[in-house]
């Protein structure tokens, strides 16, 4: 770990200066990854600029029904949060489904959305990684990638986004409220993280510098029928082998609307819209919903290792709709 | 002696230490003038180091010294390549330890240590294991000296004829022992003589270790391990952390920690072996075997032959006329494996056992019965009868606990929701041996006694179970006795391993203590402090060869997600022979965490290398899962009343390793009773069976 | 050399800093090099060993402390952001001389062996039985909206960032077990 200068600012308008001021800075959050990182030299921030005391961490309940989480809101705060617990059930089970208690006490919202790739060569200086080490190559293209991307990869980078908080949001339709040396402004979650392409090293939409301050929820009364189902290699604290964000609303047998939203399956939190048309105003059926996973995977692209992908999101998503629209029934 | 505090439950004497946070670990005693050692790995498989660059890394603040083979203090070249550390420009294995960054805090250590610029010529390399390696050949022998292949009968002649036959290949791949204390060390030189404080399964024989590569004599080393953060083998003999340590504090002449970090103990201290087994089984129409063949093959390193003994089990576990075991070594440009957990028996019977379970399913017989009727009182090896044989019992005293009477045996006949449910079951052994011993008592004038002995306890419970053997043997209540352990200038014991400590180390302090009682006044205390001491080398050399084994039985009821594949553990339970249990407390706990830790290899874990980088990808805790909390619902260890006087003293036979033999194999023959999917390599994880299409 | 710095600080001004905290109940103030984490401040600089270093990288458990309260893992907080802060590690878990009821029932119930992993699952437990008493979920609670039922399902998963090779963990849940019942 390169020594570094730390800073504290008093306020978010002072952290973004300093981040711009700075080309080597980066934002402290939670530090659960960006520690993890500077201890294996993956990032080598030579500032680190301490956003864990900015006024960001509380949960407000908006006049139109939806909800703004704070950036620096804890993952354990934000899942025990009563509102969250009763309007958007899919979200405290992505998150308690994430990490473990210890973690998820220092992990912030807004930092759990910027987690870098757990991708093993992306955490390896000694192997190449575009991602960490730009024009190095992809070693894990033709290597171990079982854990890695079966959609919309990139020669340059088959990395997924670990982050099971983001696919929770992904299917609520949130919006980042980020600040950055032009002032606020919101990003739809949907277009903050970026497709490999030619450049993995970008990960985000986001200009250097921007802060995310807070993520809000829009007001969604279907949200209150929805789940996260996780499948991964041991019973807990293990990254997902397959996630499913997702709410059902029925209108009789019939798909009103429907959000579905997958994780571990791209180099970014993957909101599965063409599943989603599938299944929109039809009755709603097991079947219907096999058929709409396909429908979503069908241009799904399995590396040697992780063929098995596909048919564990088909299951999940099957397994997680049908459970929703039980409930419904009942 | 039987009434006394042996066989009495009692709670570790060091407990206390334990939860407080008060017991010291290698790299926590204080230390005046302390700095920290970081040790450098190799980025190149195989080639020859061509610079060492060390002057940013020296411009580093804090950074002391770059210690490397150009510069390292001179080792003598011993028997373990392995640990002629910073001696040469040779790279062995990807990860090898090449240079050690010394600095006077742990932060300027890590980023000296990534400052070191080392040039390479590189070389081409094999670092896979494959049934068809060019590299494959025959060892001389196998560890630790049994021979490499045997044969009884006619094998091919008794298999042809058979009418029921298994032919079955499984794989298992490398495992990482893991313990949660890294290889650790703090080194100090004074006056030419060394002090380690080391993380280690065997001081008395890490002394002998370090004395021999800094030539000094065995009393210029001490070697202190008082408490150990866990091995599992991989700490069985000194290793590289305490070399680096030593090499580093004698080059800046001050004291030195050093720990590995958790991605350096996949590889450089040993792991196990991945295995290719091909098990050939052929019986009657009643289950009676008439064939047994178990061929093994598995990789040792360029440095080194380590010929894990994976087809022994085989050996002696059930009878059959016509039998044949072989094993087969590839030299591969990896670091040498060593001791994980039951080293050869653990894997040998994965194969083994879950061999019979597709035998049992061939022949149409429960996998109990069958084990049953080939259960056999001699030594198929041997020829000899064995001293205590008491399989069947552990499978019948199991399948009743257990509740197997009421088990369809056809697969996929039991479903709850989307989970299928499904039960099997292995035998385990595990061979019960000594080694020579040595030990003192004292008696004091206030009653009081003192044991010494250089036992390490790496939370096996050895302490408390020798504390307890020692009270017996003097026949008084153990509140009179203290013990002293874990320092190298205590009476010389053999290794925490190979399910031998408590055997070997209770045959000293029972020699030892009754040697004192033969010196004590009847019925007193003596005026001043009275010794006895003990070393049982020739009782133990001249005890007779004879099969001696425990023996185990083990039972695992699995669910199976049928769409996602998700396999989990509902249940375990073993039953095991093992003699005399010193301890039924740390004895549970022991039982308990060797199961864990076959549930862990036959669901969990696995070692994932990259042919092209020469190295497990997977090196870290988040990416090598083992077993956690949450995956073990219920797991239970029980024994039978099990005497044997053909043992040792204490009458005991060693726990630390039969509860892991067998636990894979009972998990995977679980699987396939619930799914009618046989999976024949290691971890059995979702990938392997979600979309299998007899799942659904 | 206990009780105070241990190491020296070998980055200049510019890369270190001032920091003051609690430490079990004791204020603590020390100069330290930004990088070093909570962990290594309380290990190599306090003299404070119970918090053990696992793997340094927050997959283990083995390092956990409470901070303010909370259970978190002490690799990956750095000390310097933590001024004003409290701590307490598993030797403030109780008075001198003294088990807390968690402690003792580890004892009684043989919940670990090697020992290397206790402190983190003690300090991990204690604040999990208070995240309990605050009412929050788990990832195997059924109904999010009503108070959880601490069972052993429920603590075997509050307790899964805690590994133990030695693999305790039945016994673990049953100490866990216990002193819940009891509190």
């Amino acid at each position: 770990m390169r020594p570094f200068r730390y800073h504290r600012p008093a306020d978010v308008a002072e952290a973004v200066a300093v981040l711009g001021a700075e080309p080597q800075a980066a934002y402290l959050a939670g530090g659960t990854n960006l520690v993890d990182l500077m201890k294996l030299g993956v990032q080598r921030p030579d500032v680190l600029v301490d956003v864990n005391r900015l006024p960001l961490d509380t949960v407000q309940e908006l006049p139109d029904g939806g909800l703004r989480i704070g950036a620096t809101v804890r993952n354990s705060d934000l899942a025990a949060h009563p509102v969250v617990r009763r309007d958007y059930p899919v979200l405290a089970r992505a998150l308690l489904a994430a990490a473990s208690g210890q973690l998820r006490n220092l992990a912030t919202t807004g930092g759990n959305l910027l987690q870098r790739t757990r991708c093993v060569y992306f955490q390896d200086t000694g192997k190449a990684c575009n991602k960490r080490d730009p024009g190095s190559g992809c070693a894990a293209l033709h290597g171990q990638n079982r854990d890695l991307a079966v959609l919309d990869w990139s020669e340059q980078c088959v990395a997924t986004h670990p982050s099971d908080l983001a696919v929770a949001l992904a299917a609520l339709d949130a919006v980042v409220e980020v600040h950055d040396t032009d002032g606020a402004r919101d990003v739809p979650l949907a277009a903050l993280h970026r497709s490999p392409g030619t450049q993995p090293e970008r990960e985000t939409t986001l200009a250097r510098g921007a802060l995310i301050t807070a993520v809000r929820l829009p007001a969604l009364p279907a949200a209150r029928r929805s789940a996260y189902l996780k499948v991964r290699d041991r019973a807990s604290f293990a990254f997902a082998a397959g996630s499913v964000a997702a709410v059902l609303d029925l209108d009789g047998e019939v798909v009103r609307d429907v959000r579905l939203a997958y994780g571990a399956v791209a180099h970014r939190p993957w909101r599965a819209y063409r599943a989603e048309e599938e299944l929109r105003g039809r009755p709603f059926s097991p079947e219907l919903a096999a058929a709409a996973a396909d429908a979503e995977l069908a241009e799904a692209r399995p590396l040697r290792h992780n063929g098995f992908k596909l048919p564990l999101t088909r299951a999940i998503t099957v397994r997680v709709l049908t459970e929703l629209a039980a409930r419904a029934a009942s | 002696m039987s009434a006394g505090a042996v066989g009495r439950a009692y709670p570790r004497l060091e407990g206390r230490e334990k939860v407080t946070g008060t017991a010291r670990y290698a790299v926590e005693y204080p230390v005046d003038g302390v700095t920290y050692g970081w040790a450098v790995p190799s980025a190149v498989v195989r080639g020859r180091i061509t610079r060492v660059d060390p002057a940013q890394a020296l411009a580093s603040p804090g950074v002391l010294a770059v210690v490397h083979h150009g510069n390292a203090p001179r080792l003598a070249p011993g028997p373990e390549p392995d640990l002629w550390l910073l001696q040469e420009p040779t790279v062995h294995y990807r990860g090898q330890f090449i240079a050690v960054v010394v600095a006077t805090s742990l932060e300027a250590a890590r980023e000296g240590a990534r400052l070191v610029r080392i040039d390479y010529d590189a070389g081409p390399h094999s670092t896979v294991l494959t049934d068809d390696h060019p590299g494959l050949y025959k060892p001389d022998h196998i560890n630790p000296s049994y021979p490499t292949d045997t044969a009884e009968g006619d094998f091919d002649a008794g298999y042809a004829a058979a009418p029921v036959r298994v032919d079955v290949t499984y794989r298992t791949p490398a495992y990482h022992n893991n313990p949660m204390e890294p290889h650790a060390t703090t080194a100090q030189w004074h006056d030419g003589r060394l002090l380690v404080h080391d993380s280690n399964q065997g001081a008395s024989s890490v002394r002998a270790t370090l004395a021999e590569l800094f030539e000094l004599p065995r009393e210029s080393v001490r070697v202190v391990t008082q408490h150990v953060g866990g091995g599992f083998g991989s700490k069985g003999y000194a290793k590289a952390a305490v070399v680096l340590a030593a090499l580093a504090a004698r080059h800046v002449d001050r004291p030195v920690r050093l720990a590995l970090t958790r991605q350096q103990l996949f590889g450089p201290i040993g792991y196990r072996t991945p295995t290719i087994q091909r098990v050939r089984l052929a019986a009657d129409a009643d289950g009676r075997l008439t064939a047994i063949c178990h061929d093994a093959i598995s990789q040792t390193s360029t440095m080194r032959e380590f010929a894990e003994q994976t087809a022994v089990y085989t050996r002696s576990m059930y009878a059959a006329p016509h039998r044949r075991t072989t094993h087969r070594l590839v030299r591969l440009d990896v670091p040498t494996p060593f001791w994980m957990r039951a080293p050869g028996e653990c894997p040998g019977a994965y194969a083994l056992e879950s061999a019979m379970d597709e035998l049992a399913v061939a022949v149409g017989i429960d996998p109990v019965e069958l084990r049953i009727r080939n259960d056999t009182e001699v030594d198929p090896d041997q020829g000899r009868p064995f001293t205590s044989r008491n399989l069947v019992a552990c499978l019948r005293e199991g399948a009743q606990r257990f509740g197997w009477a009421d088990r369809d045996p056809a697969p996929r006949s039991r479903r709850d929701g989307h989970w299928l449910v499904g039960s099997g079951v292995a035998g385990s052994s595990y061979p019960a041996r000594a080694r020579p011993c040595s030990a003192t008592a004292t008696a004091r004038p206030d009653g009081s006694f003192l044991v010494r002995i250089n036992v390490t306890d790496i939370g096996t419970g050895a302490r408390t179970a020798m504390w307890q053997v020692a009270a017996d043997a003097l026949g008084v209540p153990p509140e009179r006795v203290a013990i002293s352990i874990g320092d190298s200038d205590l009476p010389t014991a053999p290794v925490a391993g190979g399910s031998m400590g408590t055997a070997s180390w209770s045959w000293a302090v029972i020699r030892a203590c009754q040697a004192l009682r033969g010196k004590l006044p009847e019925g007193g205390s003596p005026d001043r402090d009275v010794s006895a001491e003990a070393d049982t080398s020739d009782e133990v050399g001249g005890q007779p060869t004879l099969p001696r084994y425990a023996y185990g039985a083990q039972f695992a009821e699995v669910r199976v997600d049928a769409t996602t594949g998700e396999v989990r553990l509902n249940r375990m339970l073993g039953v095991f022979a093992a003699g005399q249990v010193v301890n039924p407390t740390t004895a549970r706990s022991q039982l308990i965490g060797g199961m864990t830790m076959g549930l862990s290899m036959a669901l969990h874990e696995e070692g994932v290398l990259d042919e092209r980088y020469g190295d497990w990808v997977n090196h870290d805790l988040a990416t090598y899962h083992i077993t956690g909390c949450a995956d073990v619902e219920s797991i239970e260890a029980y024994w039978l009343d099990e005497r044997d006087g053909e043992l040792n003293p204490a009458g005991v036979k060693g726990i630390g390793e039969i509860g892991i033999v067998g636990a894979a194999a009972a998990i995977a023959n679980a699987v396939h009773h619930a799914t009618g999917v046989r999976i024949r390599d290691l971890p059995i994880r979702l990938d392997k069976l979600v979309g299998v299409s007899e799942l659904a | 050399m206990q009780g105070g710095p241990e190491t020296e600080i070998t980055t200049d001004e510019r890369h270190s800093s001032r920091v003051a905290f609690d430490v079990n109940d004791a204020p603590r103030e020390m100069t330290l090099d930004n990088r070093t984490t909570l962990l290594d401040a309380l290990r190599e600089h306090l003299g404070l060993i119970g918090a053990k270093k696992g793997c340094d990288h927050g997959q283990c458990g083995s390092c956990t402390v409470l901070l303010d309260g909370r259970r978190v893992k002490s690799c990956l907080v750095l000390a310097v952001t933590l001024d004003g802060r409290s701590v307490i590690t598993v030797e403030g878990l109780a008075g001198p001389d003294e088990l807390s009821p968690l402690q003792a029932a580890f004892i009684a119930q043989d919940a670990f062996q090697c020992g290397y992993c206790t402190p983190g699952q003690l300090c991990s437990a204690r604040g999990m039985l208070d995240e309990v008493d605050r009412g929050w979920p788990s990832a195997v609670t059924d109904d999010l909206g009503a108070p959880p039922d601490l069972t052993d399902a429920e603590i075997r998963e509050r307790m899964a960032g805690n590994l133990c090779r030695c693999a305790a963990y039945p016994h673990i849940v049953a100490a866990v077990r216990e002193t819940a019942a009891t509190r």
